[in-house]
């Protein structure tokens, strides 16, 4: 197979975003098991972008977001990337801490318990990722980064470049009673493994 | 005053204004002003080589062959390599794991290869703000040559 994500057809983007959306609500599951509330999901956009796009992203390219980091290994090696802006993050802090948080700045617990967050949202996209392909998959240690979202998207962007002059982002919306998070998370396989996944989800 | 935006795996020169680049994260923006015709050039480059990838068709993306074509467009409008010097930011490593991963360290490539091919080119490097873990936004003037650096963390500086 000769893959060129430049020219991704709309099937592949459905079955992406599919894949998506069994993700969020499988991390949507288990962000209400750990919060013990309901937690509602809305249906995620999948758009392919091109790098010139990535600045209009999160609010413009100087604006604060919350990245969190993961390397996937196993049957398929690429990373992934949970990104929220800082009212989500604020907003998911008061969800959590189940207290009113005064202002962005997060202290180093609050830090860790959104990494933690990250780490199930991750991990749950990864599991059913698994599942639907039959592969073998492990997500390691998050590693988190606050900082303007033009620099943390030029980490994957910089690894989508291997392969594209595009990125491919998926967006979904967690809420919690009225307080919504805005999540996006980046999936990125390298360009052999891109065509593993594609191929163990029967569109190639 | 003109203000050109260079985006990611993007150049620009301008003779009379100011370029700009927001969020510079992993990625360096390669500056080079041309001091007696006073002609400034951005680039914003992503990776190291365009020799190492088969993916090579936009020159702006690589540090090698971005360079090349930046220096190319200032000499089109009446720049001279010899009269030209280079400033250098980016280049950050904003996420840490134990593991070597060597895509992660792609900041600290991007700068030793922008760095090269400047020798290779006989352009000198009069100064840098790289490195680090953070993110810079930056502005090259070209009525002075000054690059301005601004950070969340650390403030505001012109290297």
């Amino acid at each position: 197979m000769n893959l060129d994500i430049n020219n991704l057809n709309n099937i592949l983007l459905d079955v992406l975003k599919e894949l998506g959306n069994i993700g969020a609500g499988n991390a949507a599951t288990a962000l209400a098991q750990m919060l013990n509330n309901k937690v509602d999901m809305d249906v995620p956009q999948v758009r392919l972008l091109n790098f010139s796009e990535v600045d209009s992203l999160i609010g413009g390219a100087e604006n604060p977001v919350v990245g969190i980091y993961f390397c996937i290994n196993g049957d398929i090696v690429g990373n992934i990337m949970f990104i929220l802006d800082l009212e989500s993050s604020k907003n998911l802090i008061e969800i959590l801490l189940n207290k009113k948080k005064p202002d962005y700045d997060l202290n180093e617990f609050e830090i860790s318990a959104l990494s933690e967050v990250g780490n199930i949202l991750a991990s749950s996209y990864i599991n059913c990722l698994a599942k639907m392909t039959n592969l073998n998959l492990k997500t390691s240690i998050p590693s988190i980064s606050i900082d303007m979202a033009g620099a943390i998207l030029s980490v994957p962007a910089i690894q989508f470049s291997y392969v594209s002059d595009k990125i491919l982002f998926i967006e979904t919306e967690f809420s919690e009673n009225n307080k919504s998070i805005t999540g996006n998370l980046l999936l990125i396989p390298d360009i052999d493994s891109f065509e593993i996944l594609l191929e163990n989800l029967g569109v190639s | 005053m003109n203000s050109i935006k260079v985006g990611m795996a993007d150049l620009n020169i301008v003779k009379e204004g100011t370029l700009v680049t927001l969020g510079l994260g992993s990625c360096v923006g390669i500056a080079i002003y041309d001091k007696r015709k006073k002609i400034a050039g951005l680039a914003h480059i992503m990776l190291p080589s365009s020799k190492e990838i088969k993916n090579n068709s936009n020159k702006a993306k690589f540090a090698d062959s971005g360079i090349e074509l930046l220096i190319d467009k200032m000499e089109s409008v009446g720049g001279n390599k010899i009269n030209m010097v280079a400033k250098l930011a980016g280049g950050a490593q904003m996420f840490k794991f134990n593991n070597n991963n060597d895509i992660l360290k792609i900041g600290e490539r991007n700068i030793i290869a922008s760095k090269s091919k400047l020798k290779e080119l006989g352009i000198r490097l009069i100064s840098e703000d790289t490195g680090g873990n953070f993110g810079r936004t930056i502005e090259f003037s070209s009525y002075d040559g000054s690059l301005k650096i601004k950070t969340i963390g650390f403030g505001m500086k012109i290297i």
